[in-house]
């Protein structure tokens, strides 16, 4: 067994934990944290205010007469509550995140230093224009950024998130087509290595979907793409690079079919930061592409989102992008709302955001690119690519990968379950990871492999970060090709042991109630 | 490059284990036309965190900054203190660095706190359960319509003249491709409601209405009849709230009847941030709740009978349903709903009323001072911490010299509503406990000598 960085020395399974029961629950610095709702009390609160002046309500008659049911916390107890729980959370700041096509690398602390200054962070989407200049021009900015690393016409600067982003690039294919008077086009195809929003979205604009399948080797079958295309396809949406981790080599000659077709080409552009500074999505005939700023531009994932989608638009494609927009006036950023799009872009879409897109993620975004700047970034995509490489190599004697001889990977490598002891799963492998101190891969991802594990290192992790992974990774794939039983109770030493996500989902508990007494429930 | 680690030596290393001659050769599959040999020529290289700093500053430093003067904007966007403790737990790495909580057994810090989101959102709104939170108001009011649509099988949505412009707008963009049919029209300055209006329109074909409150001129409008007239024809009634700090005043949507309330929560623990990122609320009946958009945490138990919480009911999801799922949404606003859910619990019931009362009681000073400014008529009869005034002038250039005199005074109507020419001299003015009475004193005595 190896020893760690730090010099300890893991002991798998062992512990006798029943025996070590604590009165509280907690163990030493893991510490079991209740709901606030059974700490909390509705007469506590944080906040201490202001006198108010004193005035008759103007409520209308709507005054609020029953109690909410909101438990407050005083300012120290609050800050544990949250600090305890956060304690609970696997996060890039503790070790390598290496989930496939997610793209977690470390986020720098001056990006989220440049979105606090006041200049951005406290000024009001409808302020007058000439009072924030400057957020408009860190929007241009950004978004010459984003057509000169792209090569493409313009950019949309306001969806909300990557399948947000995927929307807009489908209403402004939906768009033209009707503009053309092909609004009778209806299919969109869909390769089935895609993303599930793909779909999702083409079908919630109004589209048709038809999956195209993929080649032995993990890349769309450009014959069977050329064979369905026709005067009822709008067009195609098409990942690169792919889910599979492979670059589509075909993806000219897929965009010149489809053109010749009559269709438009949307790229997922999830996978851009295995390309960034490399090479432009415009060269490859693309139409559209959504830049996931997360991803690539390393805004961070807070549990979630907020994301940014921002919308890489063709010469063909631009007429009809999304309101609004800013545009550069002589000295002056202008921002082209409803009003003041005029006759210019009659064609555009409409409005997809109450306001102008994620601003503090621009700004973000905009911090890391500066920090690169185009030599950075083709820095970025070459160890992205160079990371994934070493870890398929190194690997691909211990984890079967099926398309391990297509070429060298991009961003990210796949595995199978191929070769794991009976019963053994890849959710196995993923718990296993867990108890060596990982997040786990991205699992059963894409769908055309059985039991994908799809590893994507990225760009920011060390030779010896990456080497002390792939020690792990293969230690777990070893058990489970020996059928280790105590990997099937796997995680071990994590907050919660598995968890029972059936009965989740059959008896939905969705929110806190409050005990019933016990006078109450007898009736 | 401060930000890879990768040396020199390490590069060679592992390019010779993965037996390639060099990076580039890795990007073999790409075709050769497409292939750069270096950087995108036509921008400039990497600059240290310093200059950086600088270069941001510089921007940040041209814009005027909310808390730099008198500040009464509101439509959808709300300036509100937000505690110091809210934004150093956000800024933890074990949240702001986490994904999405797919591993639930190293992801309970967020899901528990989402669970809580979950439960503080459904009784604000007075509903019996909510989403872990969409991407904004704006979009989280369509998603609710298209589920109305789904939940009723009809295909025609009743949107009030209340409603936010933008709202509107982002409805209408998607209704064009989808198909559904919107009736909606713009506000007049009145102090009533188009409640009347609305229940005259709902009819068979009727999925939904949709109603903002307090509403884009600030008046707040009762619910039940337009609930029970809804109800009476088979439709929902969607409620729609960009300042969820009224409903520590006024009474949920819930409780009046709404059957989807959403919202726009920017309000608690955000920022205004120039309109992004904010957190869509979204929250409704149980009985409605497996066509319910976004993502949901439950409750459940660890293999050793702990409790603990999932991410669940994701067969509606696009993940698994594909084309088939309630909505192509794949995340939510975590980060945002994190900060709205501290600094709810820092409020707590007794915090969020003394908020909501104070928000209430400067605006009532507000309007009553600003109501006396000769050329000024108060529209509202009722209001929370927004209200409506009639200038003798256009509003739009008013509000520009004013922002040149360093006052951000409101929002013109004439900005929202660019066609409506009734409405160009309405002004909308917001005020929150961040205004002072010094600063309602400065609006006053501004708008005086503007509208002399």
């Amino acid at each position: 067994m190896t020893i760690n960085q730090s010099g300890w020395r893991p002991e798998m399974g062992g512990g006798d934990e029943a025996t070590q029961a604590t009165f509280t629950g907690n163990r030493a610095l893991m510490l079991e944290e209740p709901l606030l709702f059974e700490i909390g009390s509705a007469d506590v609160t944080g906040v201490d205010f202001d006198e108010s002046p004193q005035a008759p309500s103007r409520l209308g008659g709507m005054e609020r007469k029953d109690p909410i049911g909101l438990p407050g916390l005083s300012e120290p107890e609050a800050v544990r509550h949250y600090t305890r729980l956060s304690r609970q959370n696997y996060a890039i700041d503790l070790g390598l995140f290496p989930l496939g096509s997610c793209t977690m690398k470390h986020n720098p602390r001056l990006n989220e230093r440049m979105a606090r200054l006041p200049g951005f962070a406290d000024v009001h989407p409808l302020q007058p224009v000439d009072t924030v200049q400057g957020a408009l021009e860190v929007i241009h900015q950004l978004a010459h950024w984003l057509v000169t690393l792209t090569g493409m016409d313009s950019v949309a600067m306001s969806p909300k998130a990557g399948a947000h982003g995927e929307l807009c690039g489908i209403l402004a294919i939906r768009a033209a087509l009707e503009a053309k008077g092909e609004g009778h086009r209806k299919v969109i195809l869909v390769p089935e290595s895609a993303h599930g929003t793909n779909p999702a979205t083409a079908a919630f604009a109004g589209f048709k979907v038809e999956d195209i399948p993929a080649t032995a080797e993990g890349r769309v079958d450009l014959e069977a793409l050329k064979a369905r295309l026709g005067p009822d396809v709008a067009g195609v949406m098409i990942t690169n690079p792919n889910t599979c981790g492979l670059f589509e080599r075909d993806m000219r000659a897929i965009s010149d079919a489809v053109h010749d077709a009559g269709g438009y080409v949307y790229c997922d552009g999830a996978n851009f930061n295995a390309i960034v500074g490399r090479v432009r999505p415009g060269d490859l005939g693309v139409d559209a592409m959504h830049i996931n700023l997360h991803k690539t531009f390393s805004t961070p994932h807070g549990g979630g989102g907020p994301g940014s989608g921002p919308v890489v638009f063709s010469a063909a494609l631009t007429p009809f992008a999304p309101l609004p927009f800013v545009e550069k006036q002589g000295d002056r950023f202008a921002l082209i709302e409803e009003e003041t799009a005029g006759e210019h872009h009659a064609g555009s879409f409409g409005r997809m955001v109450a306001f102008h897109g994620q601003m503090g993620m621009f700004t973000r975004a905009l911090s890391y690119i500066l920090s690169h700047g185009a030599d950075g970034l083709y820095q970025v995509s070459g160890d992205a690519v160079l990371n994934a490489n070493y870890v398929l190599r190194q690997l691909e004697d211990v984890l079967d990968a099926p398309f391990g001889g297509s070429g060298p990977c991009m961003h990210e490598a796949l595995f199978s379950d191929a070769g794991l002891a009976e019963g053994f799963t890849t959710l196995d492998v993923a718990k296993g990871l867990i108890d060596e101190g990982y997040h786990p891969m991205t699992m059963y991802f894409p769908l055309v492999v059985h039991g994908a594990m799809l590893i994507e290192p990225t760009e920011t992790e060390s030779k010896a970060a990456l080497d002390q992974f792939i020690g792990a990774l293969r230690s777990v794939a070893e058990r489970a090709k020996a059928g280790d039983q105590a990997l099937k109770g796997a995680p071990h030493f994590a907050p919660r042991r598995r968890l029972d996500e059936t009965q989740a989902a059959r008896k939905p508990v969705l929110r806190w109630k409050a005990p019933q007494p016990a006078a109450q429930a007898a009736e | 490059m401060r930000y890879l680690p990768l040396t020199q030596p390490d590069r060679e290393a592992m390019l010779a284990a993965v037996g390639a001659s060099s990076v580039d050769a890795l990007f073999a599959d790409v075709p050769e036309a497409a292939r750069l040999d270096g950087p995108v020529p036509g921008l400039p290289n990497h600059a240290s965190e310093l200059a950086v700093e600088r270069h941001l500053s510089a921007l940040a430093a041209k814009n005027l900054a909310a808390g730099t003067a008198p500040f009464f904007l509101g439509c959808g966007a709300y300036r509100h203190h937000v505690p110091a403790s809210v934004d150093h737990l956000i800024q933890r790495g074990e949240y702001l660095t986490a994904y999405t909580p797919y591993q639930p057994e190293i992801a309970q810090g967020t899901l528990q706190m989402l669970f809580e989101f979950q439960t503080q959102v459904a009784q604000l709104f007075g509903c019996d359960v909510a989403n872990a939170s969409m991407y904004d108001g704006s979009t989280a009011c369509w998603e609710a319509i298209t589920m109305a649509r789904r939940v009723t099988r009809r295909g025609k949505a009743i949107l009030s003249s209340g409603l936010h412009p933008h709202y509107v707008s982002v409805a209408n963009t998607m209704a064009k491709f989808t198909g559904d049919v919107l009736e909606t029209s713009a506000p007049t300055l009145t102090a009533d409601t188009d409640a009347e209006a609305l229940i005259a329109a709902i009819d068979g074909d009727t999925s939904c209405v949709v109603v903002q409150y307090p509403d884009i001129l600030g008046r707040i409008p009762d619910l039940r009849p337009i609930a029970e007239a809804a109800h009476a024809n088979k439709a929902l009634l969607i409620a729609v709230v960009t300042e969820p700090v009224a409903l520590g005043a006024i009474a949920s949507p819930g409780e009046l009847g709404a059957d989807i309330v959403v919202g726009e929560g920017q309000s608690l623990g955000v920022g205004l941030q120039f309109g992004g990122p904010y957190v869509g609320l979204f929250a409704c009946s149980d009985k409605l709740v497996r066509q319910m958009p976004g993502r949901l945490c439950g409750e459940t138990v660890d293999a050793e009978g702990k409790r603990g919480f999932v991410l669940t009911l994701s067969t509606r999801e696009q993940h698994i349903r594909r084309e088939k799922a309630t909505s192509n949404i794949c995340t939510n606003s975590g980060l945002c709903a994190l900060a709205f859910s501290i600094h709810m619990t820092l409020l707590g019931e007794k915090g969020l009323r003394q908020l909501a009362a104070s928000n209430h009681a400067r605006a009532v000073a507000a309007a009553d001072r600003l109501a006396k400014v000769p050329g000024i008529e108060l529209v509202n009869t009722s209001f929370f911490n927004e209200f409506t005034l009639k200038l003798s002038k256009e509003a739009r250039p008013v509000v520009r010299t004013l922002a040149e005199r360093g006052v951000l005074a409101g929002v013109s109507l004439g900005r929202l509503y660019p066609g409506e020419a009734e409405l160009a001299n309405g002004l909308v003015v917001a005020v929150t406990e961040t205004v002072t009475a010094e600063d309602i004193e400065t609006l006053a005595t501004e708008l005086e000598e503007v509208l002399a």
